[in-house]
């Protein structure tokens, strides 16, 4: 068995460590036999959506944002159809909100590829810090950390969990992320599958049987170090709480 | 001199001795507020009174040591200095400095002050400090949860520099980030830049652009430095590196110092590190485009100590211990690099916390190249701290075997017991003073060793204010 990981922009989308998350994808698939292709796509490359089984698309800065923006138009239809299809992906913040209608930035308002029915708005006050969410997709507490001026509603869509500490898409403190389809997006660096191994194997089990059309099921890894990294942070912010 | 501003000298002067008393702290930083909140104009009453010249030194790495440089250089030169040695480089640790420098009348007695400015607090303290100068080291990103993005630490300074349109920049022309910055605001700009490649093998470390802030173009590099410092062109509108107006050549290293021609002089230094170069360029530029006598400048170099600047080299039991900062991906990468350069068999720890002064987030890890450690020749890596776990898991997604134990004393002593004779300490901020006493502890307490001060400074410029 073989997955394709497309690394969406490693030149353009890499403010903060989210090339990680490409890494534990493949790391994750190889201890356990199964083939793993990383295509990096330079900005301004095409995408051969066909040939993708997950898409990795990470943080960038407001003015990165603002660069990528006049060559999205390019990709929407295609980008659209693949996340129709159950296409994985993996959308961090700047993409996060990029999958959206549009982000209004400080200065300006970006066009984003309206994949998802959300926008986002600048707000004075960034939103950083690390935060833990419960999702009821998994068992362990999810945790990361986020750093964002823009707020993101999700409307009717299903948040990616509820925020046990932390700020979350509105700074509300009340939900963060979203799931659609076979996406996962939402404002969580860490990186984030590497302390929450749980996501990364979800997204792995997806895209093996949208590929091959039928239940794969994943051998257990031993994830020692992973739930130290996840415990060393959920512990420390929810254990009143929780 | 008003009697607002003798008095904000005098009061503060006495916080100074209290603080000193009574042990708590270095008095960095506390007197300076004590005085701004008396005499809100001292700094710029202060900076007033310095007779030729200030230099303020900020950028992402290199500031410490290169204000240090110049302090040296100028002090070789008979100057009177003001300079804020204790690295304290907020509004109040710049002010603190000149209270340190001034009499009890108030009065200072100055030819240069040269002080390092944290790129976030640039705009507070520009005005009041008018500095006739302004070093700009680079750009790369660092601490991201205080910054929030590296475009808006370079709006900052932008903004801060345009706040003293007279005040010469002078910005290291081989990055990209500070070159446009000095183009962008209206100042007179004097560049440095080095046209060969610094060191063979020298690993990369994230870029923070890999385009043109003109056109958009992607830049074309003839090669890099590290980081996104190098030799870049845009094959779009044309933008090219300028040729820098002051330059380091001949760059050539040997047994742990380097020989360089400085603007057509041979000087040698006792670097070990390859970014020492910029720094040793960096504050000669500086003297340049202030006209600074600099007859002097190749014995300070040859002198300065560049290891002891952040870190310190111990000895416990048998093991010989070098204790190394690394607080973000470019500057931990030129630390891996040493490393490398080491061929003995060594033992590597690596501390990682996450307080306010290190930066609550520790992504960054994950920007950084490990693969060198494969052919460092490191027989074992611990990893520990308060985000010890976040370092063992990047390491194993990196393959690189390491073993987690929070508890970076018993480490120490574990591996000095069982034997190691070259032990590397990687930490990041808030681990370096309490590693360095608890080192000094130890080296004091083995029999064999032997107890030497070892001096260390680092600059402070976390939310976090110290006393």
């Amino acid at each position: 068995m073989r997955l394709v990981i497309g690394h969406l922009y490693p030149d353009l989308f890499h403010l903060y460590s989210d090339r990680g998350n490409v890494c534990c994808l493949q790391k994750r698939l190889q201890w356990r036999g199964i083939e793993a292709e990383v295509t990096p796509i330079l900005f301004g490359e095409r995408i051969d959506f066909a040939g993708m089984d997950i898409l990795c698309w990470g943080g960038a800065s407001d003015r990165g944002q603002e660069m990528a923006a006049g060559h999205l138009p390019k990709i929407r239809q295609d980008f659209r159809a693949y996340v129709e299809d159950g296409g994985v992906v993996l959308a961090i913040c700047a993409a996060y909100q990029l999958l959206g209608r549009y982000y209004r930035t400080e200065k300006k308002k970006v066009e984003g590829l309206g994949v998802l029915d959300i926008c986002t708005e600048w707000r004075p006050g960034r939103l950083v810090g690390n935060i833990v969410l419960e999702s009821p997709l998994f068992t362990a507490p999810v945790v990361g950390f986020e750093n964002h001026a823009g707020r993101t509603e999700i409307g009717e869509y299903t948040p990616l969990g509820n925020v046990l500490f932390g700020h979350g898409n509105m700074g509300r403190g009340d939900y963060e992320g979203l799931v659609y389809k076979n996406v996962i997006a939402t404002y969580l660096h860490g990186p984030l599958l590497p302390k929450n191994p749980q996501i990364c194997d979800v997204l792995l089990k997806r895209a093996l049987k949208r590929r091959y059309g039928r239940e794969i099921s994943l051998d257990p890894l031993p994830d020692e170090e992973e739930y130290r990294a996840n415990r060393q942070i959920a512990e420390r912010y929810t254990r009143s709480s929780v | 001199m008003r009697i607002r501003s003798r008095l904000a000298v005098l009061c503060a002067k006495m916080v100074c001795a209290v603080i000193r008393i009574l042990g708590k702290g270095s008095g960095s930083a506390f007197p300076g507020y004590v005085a701004r909140r008396i005499d809100p104009e001292i700094l710029s009453v202060l900076s007033g009174m310095v007779r030729k010249k200030i230099i303020a030194v900020t950028g992402t790495n290199g500031k410490t040591t290169t204000n240090s440089i110049l302090y040296h250089a100028l002090k070789a030169e008979g100057q009177k200095v003001v300079y804020n040695s204790m690295g304290a480089n907020l509004l109040d640790g710049v002010i603190s400095a000149f209270i340190q420098a001034a009499g009890k009348s108030g009065r200072l007695d100055a030819d240069y002050a040269c002080l390092e400015v944290d790129e976030m607090a640039s705009t507070g303290v520009f005005p009041g400090l008018s500095p006739n100068c302004i070093l700009l080291t680079n750009l790369f990103r660092d601490q991201l949860d205080r910054t929030g993005e590296v475009d808006l630490v370079r709006d900052r300074i932008q903004k801060a520099a345009e706040e003293v349109p007279g005040a010469v920049l002078v910005v290291n022309c081989d990055d990209i980030c500070s070159w446009t910055l000095g183009w962008g605001c209206g100042n007179p700009v004097l560049t440095y830049g080095i046209s060969e490649k610094l060191a063979e093998g020298l690993p990369g470390g994230p870029r923070e652009t890999e385009f043109c802030p003109f056109c958009g173009e992607r830049l074309v590099y003839t090669f890099f430095q590290y980081g996104q410092l190098g030799i870049y062109r845009c094959p779009g509108c044309g933008m090219e590196r300028p040729r820098p107006d002051i330059s380091a050549s001949d760059i050539f290293w040997s047994g742990g110092t380097c020989s360089i021609t400085l603007d057509g002089h041979p000087v040698r230094a006792g670097a070990r590190a390859p970014y020492n170069v910029y720094n040793i360029l960096s504050a000669y530029a500086v003297l340049c485009a202030m006209d600074a006598p600099r007859g002097h400048f190749g014995e300070t170099i040859g002198r300065f100590d560049y290891g002891n600047c952040r870190e310190g080299s111990f000895r416990i039991r048998k093991s010989r211990v070098q204790l190394y900062l690394a607080k973000n991906p470019v500057g931990f990468q030129q630390k891996l690099f040493l490393l490398l350069k080491d061929p003995e068999p060594k033992d590597v720890v690596i501390q990682i916390n996450d307080t306010r002064l290190d930066g609550e987030d520790v992504s960054w890890l994950w920007d950084v190249d490990y693969r060198v450690l494969n052919r460092a020749n490191a027989a074992t890596v611990t990893t520990g701290g308060a985000r010890g776990g976040d370092m063992e898991l990047c390491l194993k997604y990196n393959d690189i075997s390491c073993k987690y134990n929070r508890n970076l004393k018993e480490t120490v002593e574990k591996l000095t017991a069982e034997g190691s004779r070259n032990l590397y300490i990687i930490t990041n901020y808030s681990g370096l003073y309490t590693t360095n006493r608890m080192l000094q502890k130890l080296q004091e307490r083995g029999k064999d060793g032997v107890c030497h001060e070892t001096c260390y400074r680092t600059s402070v410029s976390g939310s976090v204010s110290s006393v």
